[in-house]
């Protein structure tokens, strides 16, 4: 194989690295995929919600046969105390088509799937190997190292997502620090088709997502999620690293904490364990991107360039690892068409991205990583909404409390005046 | 109400091909810092870290390769941190 060289060769078989291989090889061009899996997907983890519009511009009608679980019809969002929970529930009640639509998905299945595309398409799929540095001539990028197997290509993409040691060994990335990101904990448990029907009230092929905020991170910055699978739950916890330690419960406990809630458990109730699974998510957002996605004979995408946002109840990453994936390989073609791989040339991408839904929208958030350190949001509105509830439908035939007076009294008791003011401000400047 | 569940009863829903001969995290066994060790034992999804008896422990039988142990411990009480080999560690069916 060492005598071979490939027009590119990608390193990481999640949904950006796929993506790019998959159009490379619809343009005829020679790829290597590498993935230290024993198959794509077997590493990957999300929440998960795919919002499809990506997907759907790569592969028109791929939600048809993709193994998706169900079209997210249903929001929930619940504010949560130790044993209270204020649920939002919204359905928009319009049928979305895939330009706009979201399901859940379990990463495992999809990106065996993807993968099995991929191959059609041409990629040489190579799994099981671990890629250890990239290999370096005159200052350019030409290939790959994987435990002594070097392997050449014009142009190396790195898609290893977030704990992308070879980025960081170019230099194109910085060592995350804890602020930065979260660690996302979970369990896929299974339940029947229809429990599942009947305990959120969708009918099958539909489902609902779940996003919480309070209690089961105690405050700490994060969240917990629920998403509805065809016949089975996923429910995990997000919480940002840099918070760790600021209370004295450890991630794994969150999660039972949340899985134990009076308002979570019946949801759950009766299931079988499936699997445990945890992967951190990059949550810096805009001003977490590298500088430069690129450098002489290699490009990167997906998480790798934290190419994320994290909107606290939200997370929201593989679209964005879609498009990046698509716009690595537009480049890479028209570098190819010049002959000439330099960062020069490969600066497209990083053009290509900046024109893109992936910039518009993390540029849109950008200060929304300021407004999530506010612990407030975590704590004090929970509790403060808990409080407001449980006096509205609480009847004990004792002398009344008017609502806004003591709304405004159990607020005065948490914050002042000028806290608050600075909390919306900080809220309109992230919106 | 439901009881706790185990760390350890949860890792064996997974399926892993444990590397017995390579262990992809090194940690530094002098490390002394309470307070730093305390927050690994707390990140690790795993409950891999252990702090008994003064002293710091760690196996990567388990390891769900998350990554969280390094960046929390900052270079600290984790001493080097990489993926496993091809093939070996954690293999998701669900993700
Ligand atoms: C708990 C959680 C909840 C989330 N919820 C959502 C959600 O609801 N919606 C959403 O859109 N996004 C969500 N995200 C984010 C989303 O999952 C990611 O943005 C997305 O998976 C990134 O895809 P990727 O291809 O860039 O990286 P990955 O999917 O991580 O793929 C990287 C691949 O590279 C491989 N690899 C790494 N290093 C090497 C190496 N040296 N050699 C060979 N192979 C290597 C890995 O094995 C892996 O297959 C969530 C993330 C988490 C963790
Ligand atoms: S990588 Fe994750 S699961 Fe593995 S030891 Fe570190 S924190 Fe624990």
């Amino acid at each position: 194989m060492s005598e071979e060289k490939f027009d590119a060769i990608v390193v990481g078989g999640g949904l950006a690295g796929l993506t790019a291989a998959y159009c490379l090889a619809q343009a005829e061009m020679e790829v290597l995929l590498i993935e230290r899996g024993d198959f794509c997907g077997s590493k990957n983890v999300t929440g998960g919600r795919i919002y499809t519009h990506s997907m759907e511009k790569l592969m028109p009608g791929f939600a048809k046969e993709a193994p998706l679980e169900r079209k997210i019809t249903k929001e929930r969002i619940a504010l949560m105390t130790e044993t209270g929970a204020l649920n939002i529930e919204y359905a928009s009640g319009k049928d979305d088509d895939d330009s706009t639509a979201s399901y859940s998905v379990l990463r495992s299945k999809f990106d065996k799937w993807f993968a099995e595309k991929a191959e059609e398409a041409g990629v040489m799929m190579v799994p099981g190997i671990r890629v250890d540095e990239c290999l370096i001539e005159d200052g350019k990028v030409v290939g790959i190292n994987a435990g002594g197997e070097e392997m050449y290509a014009d142009v190396v993409i790195l898609a290893d997502g977030v704990n992308s040691l070879l980025s960081q060994q170019l230099g194109l990335k910085k060592e995350l620090e804890p602020h930065q990101v979260a660690v996302g904990c979970k369990e896929v448990i299974q339940l029947d088709e229809e429990v599942i029907n009947q305990r959120f009230n969708v009918k099958n092929g539909e489902g609902t997502a779940v996003l919480v905020a309070g209690d089961p991170t105690l405050g700490n910055i994060g969240g917990g999620f629920l998403y509805t699978n065809k016949d089975s739950i996923s429910i995990g916890i997000v919480a940002t690293c840099s918070d760790i330690g600021r209370v004295d419960v450890s991630i794994p406990d969150m999660l039972e904490r949340f899985k134990n809630h009076p308002s979570v458990e019946p949801l759950i109730t009766g299931g079988v364990p499936l699997e445990y699974s945890a992967h951190l998510v990059p949550e810096g957002g805009f001003n977490m991107i590298p500088e430069k996605l690129y450098a002489d004979g290699v490009l990167i995408c997906g998480d790798a360039a934290a190419f994320v946002v994290n909107l606290g109840y939200a997370v929201r990453g593989m679209d964005f690892a879609v498009e990046s994936g698509r716009l690595a390989a537009e480049a890479v073609i028209k570098a190819k068409e010049a002959g000439d791989f330099s960062a020069r040339t490969l600066s497209l991408y990083q053009q290509l991205v900046e024109d893109s839904f992936i910039y518009t929208d993390m540029k849109q958030y950008r200060n929304f990583p300021k407004l999530l350190e506010r612990h407030e949001i975590f704590n004090d509105v929970p509790e403060i909404a808990d409080m407001i509830m449980d006096k509205l439908f609480r009847v004990d035939g004792r002398k009344p409390v008017s609502l806004p007076m003591f709304a405004v009294d159990e607020i005065a008791k948490r914050t002042t005046a000028q806290k608050l003011l600075d909390l919306v401000m900080v809220a309109l400047d992230a919106l | 109400m439901a009881k706790k569940v185990s760390v350890d009863d949860k890792l064996g829903y997974n399926v892993f091909h444990t590397d017995e001969s390579y262990a992809h995290i090194e940690i530094d066994k002098d490390y002394k810092n309470e307070e730093e060790i305390r927050k690994v034992v707390l990140a690790c999804p795993a409950g891999l870290y252990k702090y008994e008896n003064g002293e710091v422990t760690f196996s990567h039988e388990g390891c769900l390769e998350c990554g969280t142990c390094r960046v929390v411990s900052g270079g600290k009480v984790v001493k080097s941190w990489n993926h496993p080999y091809g093939g070996a560690g954690v293999t998701y069916m669900q993700g």
